[in-house]
């Protein structure tokens, strides 16, 4: 095991986490705070038969990542705010078109160029509506280097589980953190793979099973001659605008993620159950606020910490649980209040939901998370 | 013909184009060129953009991709590169490959990878209803731009060729044969392959322009044209404002995907202990 022991920042973390969960096709831009995830891509993909490829900009490396995934590929990019806004479009297509694709988002200070070399969680409601119409999405926040390779195999997992784009949600702290992190031993362990069609035979491309509503994906080139197409489209792929099949894609496809909010709810809870104030928060925002949640409570004042993980689909019913017995909830996070909005909405109730929003490119100091509970109280 | 319609999903037909367009010409090209070489249906993906000629693909029996507007390029590059073995053909139209799409048909051009690129340009956006394009020729109308165009038009294969194309061509549909063979060869080109196909939209272009119907727009693109070979005994004066049509430029150089798998193989000779990093996703952090 100690030999496997690494110092290693949040964006390689990443990268090996992806390349271990069988990567075979990475294309992108550069962009800071996220380019070392491209250029350890560029020099280690060879070496286990992948896929690199340098893109002319952002819209075509998310484009040319779903051509890939179409052949069976598993594929990647990685990007920070403006090149994710770029992106948008395609990632729609590809929730859409119901294609596994898996983007790391390292968040930087925007609007617009903003502060590249700083941190931020500006993209937390753009990595939900970035697109424009109703459509599902995963996104996974580490909170630490570690986290980084576990939420990046993870989103493997889920996007080849579920065909859905999944957002690793990290930021310029979180992607260029060091830490020393003991990679996972290999045995017995199965890389993801999608569900695939046995025969070609009767296939229908977007016919799904009626529990999981995920339907079987045929590689491109492999004899099964199927369309795929950005328009709404019937069980077999053909282009439709009949109110019946909209409305009946729609709801699966929403459905298909929304339903397992629960299931895929992941979250860490400390010293909520007595709790006077909850804080609540993610990625790099929340090492700050446990380190105050903690003081607070070495001083004998009963606060909680709530770090999610999973961001979207938002795990709202876990955490109005696990909020119950707060009266008041805190909200630091490097925004100015997204996450808050979320909170209010799913647990917010006759209870005050106070925003700690930074903006201004340093991360929270744990004083000013501490300030801020000791004038909640 | 009934050879052809099995290259087809006839449960799809009937398109959905006006009586008198271009682009039915051109796909039927593309089929019978594919027929002619013996192509493996299986192996072949067609890849689209958005517009009237990109509707194409979802009436062809192959594994076809319609993408969002201008991408077809770069969504086909993900496709050849994750799997080279693949024959990729994009179809496209000259909004779609020389407005929105314009960045990724020069940077795959650059990279000279093997996909061969059908543009079908009938100078005007169709499925929007007639707005200029950047190949609505200088004077001429749409309804973006209704006193005259005052934009110049783009020479497609001069932008190809000057990119880094290997293979560059263009007919109409007017000259049917030509652009069958042309596809053909581009078919045949280990490289990035264009093939510009001339063509008419009489609903918009033809009818805003006063031209006349499908017929008349048709013959006003062959008066336009001469042949590269015929132009060569021309004197300048009666080439001069005339498009070429033919075979272009055809060079080889070394392809993109190809030299992607060499790059590949030299790669893991250097490394030849280099295992992938199998993970479980549990790993330990020493620190907390």
């Amino acid at each position: 095991m100690p030999e496997k022991a690494r110092l290693m920042q949040g964006n390689e973390a990443c990268t090996m986490a992806a390349i271990a969960a069988g990567l075979e096709f990475y294309a992108g831009y550069p962009i800071t705070p996220s380019t070392e995830i491209a250029e350890i891509c560029a020099e280690e993909l060879p070496k286990v038969g992948g896929k690199f490829i340098q893109m002319e900009d952002e819209i075509g490396s998310i484009s040319a990542c779903i051509g890939a995934s179409l052949t069976g590929a598993k594929a990647m990019t990685a990007t920070s705010g403006p090149g994710f806004s770029l992106m948008q479009e395609s990632i729609g297509y590809a929730s859409l078109c119901e294609i596994p694709v898996v983007i790391i988002d390292v968040q930087r200070v925007g609007p617009s160029t903003g502060m590249p070399t700083s941190p931020a969680q500006g993209d937390l409601m753009q990595v939900r509506w970035g697109t424009h119409g109703d459509h599902p999405i995963i996104a996974l926040a580490p909170g630490n280097v570690k986290e980084c390779y576990e939420l990046t195999f993870r989103a493997f997992e889920l996007s080849e589980k579920y065909r859905v784009p999944v957002v690793v949600l990290t930021d310029e702290v979180i992607g260029h953190m060091r830490e020393k992190v003991v990679l996972p031993d290999s045995e017995g362990y199965t890389i993801p793979r999608r569900a695939m069609p046995q025969s070609p035979a009767g296939y229908k491309p977007y016919a799904a099973d009626p529990q999981g509503g995920v339907p079987l994906m045929a590689p491109f080139g492999t004899g099964y001659r199927w369309h795929c197409t950005g328009l709404f489209h019937d069980e077999n792929g053909a282009p439709s605008s009949k109110p019946a099949v909209a409305s009946a894609l729609m709801r699966r496809l929403n459905l298909k993620i929304e339903s397992k909010a629960d299931e895929l709810a992941d979250c860490v809870a400390e010293g909520l159950e007595d709790c006077d104030i909850a804080v609540v928060s993610f990625g790099s925002s929340a090492m700050a606020a446990l380190s105050a949640v903690r003081r607070s409570r070495s001083e004998g004042d009963k606060v909680g910490m709530l770090r999610l993980k999973t961001i979207w689909p938002f795990p709202s019913a876990t955490v109005q649980r696990l909020l119950a017995p707060a009266k008041k909830i805190l909200v630091p996070e490097m925004n100015l209040g997204q996450l808050a909005l979320e909170i209010e909405r799913a647990a917010g109730c006759e209870r005050p939901v106070i925003r700690l929003g930074k903006v201004n490119g340093e991360l929270f100091h744990p004083d000013e998370v501490f300030a801020a509970i000791k004038e909640a109280f | 013909m009934a050879e052809f319609l099995s290259y087809f999903r006839q449960d799809r037909l009937p398109h959905i184009w006006c009586p008198g367009c271009g682009n039915g010409t051109v796909t039927g090209a593309l089929i019978r060129a594919i027929d002619k070489l013996g192509l493996d249906k299986n192996n072949i993906v067609v890849v689209s953009g958005i517009g009237c000629s990109s509707r194409a693909v979802g009436y062809l029996d192959f594994d076809t991709l319609h993408t969002t507007h201008g991408r077809a390029i770069a969504f086909a590059t993900g496709v050849k590169l994750a799997r080279p073995r693949l024959k990729v053909i994009v179809i496209t139209g000259d909004g779609d490959s020389a407005a929105i799409g314009g960045n990724h048909l020069i940077h795959a051009a650059r990279r000279n990878i093997d996909i061969t690129t059908i543009i079908i340009n009938n100078n005007i956006y169709g499925m929007t209803s007639g707005q200029a394009s950047p190949m609505t020729p200088h004077g001429m109308l749409g309804t973006t731009a209704p006193y005259g165009n005052v934009e110049y038009n783009f020479d497609l294969c001069e932008l190809a060729k000057a990119a880094g194309a290997t293979y560059v061509a263009r007919a109409t549909t007017y000259h049917y044969v030509l652009l069958e063979d042309l596809i053909s060869k581009a078919l045949m080109h280990k490289g990035f392959a264009v093939v510009e196909a001339l063509s008419q939209c009489p609903t918009y272009f033809g009818r805003k322009n006063k031209i006349g119907g499908a017929v008349d727009t048709l013959n006003w693109i062959k008066e336009q044209t001469v042949n590269v070979k015929a132009a060569a005994a021309l004197p300048a004066e009666k080439r001069a404002g005339k498009i070429l049509i033919g075979e272009l430029h055809s060079v080889e150089k070394a392809e993109f995907t190809q030299q992607y798998l060499e790059l590949i193989a030299r790669v893991q000779r250097a490394n030849p202990t280099y295992a992938r990093n199998k993970g479980v996703p549990g790993c330990e952090l020493n620190s907390d």
